[in-house]
């Protein structure tokens, strides 16, 4: 039986102390691999001073959950935490942390990496950048969509395959 | 039959929340029809909703497509391309 928690908040979270509660109490999980998503800023990011996140409160935690019911299926699984801030973050800020434990390092990468290509191309999150000329929707990239058709799932998130995308 | 929108980000901004409303679709209760459907609404709705915008759809808090048929009390959502992550 696998232990899975999908968490979305404001609050920032602390790593090590969701690693460790993965572990907890068992001595079956041999491997722990975690994602972290940062808030880029700087020059190369066009002078972004935040990024405000908005959500759709319930599908999201059941779209992730059917994720992780996936992930899951595909990889021999021990443990999943899924976290996803909302609201105000800064450059600096962790967005998300996908933490995966198995019995084996293979199963936990790529576990790891499916729920993340999954989570970036179907999960109803989006995002706003905050620049100096103003707040702008950041755009869906298609090569998010191409990272899930390596999984064998389709994905026409940000377009159509071989299109590019309606601007909206 | 009764039906429920709820919009999000840019679609949010332009067009509110949402809302909650008695629908008499001319021929299949699609999410599509409800979409075109709703572009008769206001200026506003014609250009969010708009044929070519990229537009996603959930009912009942699924991803669906277009060619989806609703339910009556359904909950519809249609906002753009997600961005999370």
């Amino acid at each position: 039986m696998i232990a899975s928690r999908v968490t979305v908040q404001e609050a920032d979270f602390d790593l090590a102390a969701e690693v460790a509660a993965l572990q907890h109490g068992r001595e079956d999980v041999g491997a722990v691999a975690s994602f972290v998503g940062c808030v880029r800023g700087g020059a190369s990011e066009a002078g972004v001073s935040a990024l405000t996140l908005e959500h759709y409160p319930g599908m999201t935690e059941r779209a992730i959950e059917g994720m992780v019911a996936e992930a899951n299926r595909r990889f021999r699984l021990l443990g999943v935490r899924v976290i996803h801030r909302v609201g105000r973050l800064e450059p600096g800020a962790r967005i998300v942390l996908v933490a995966v434990a198995s019995a084996h390092r293979r199963d936990a990468f790529e576990g790891c990496e499916f729920l993340m290509d999954y989570l970036k191309t179907h999960a109803p999150f989006w995002k706003k950048e905050t620049t100096p000329g103003g707040e702008r929707w950041v755009d869906a990239r298609v090569a998010d969509d191409e990272a899930l058709r390596r999984w064998g799932i389709a994905s026409e998130n940000a377009g159509a395959p071989g299109r590019p995308s309606p601007s909206s | 039959m009764k039906v429920t929108v709820k919009y999000f980000a840019s679609l949010r901004e332009v067009l509110g929340a949402g809302e909650s409303f008695e629908w008499t679709p001319a021929g299949a209760p699609t999410a599509g029809a409800l979409r075109a459907w709703l572009q008769a609404r206001t200026e506003a709705h014609a250009t969010a909703l708009a044929p070519g915008r990229a537009v996603r759809v959930a009912i009942d808090q699924e991803m669906a497509d277009e060619s989806t048929p609703l339910q009556d009390g359904a909950e519809v959502a249609f906002f753009p391309p997600v961005t999370g992550g």
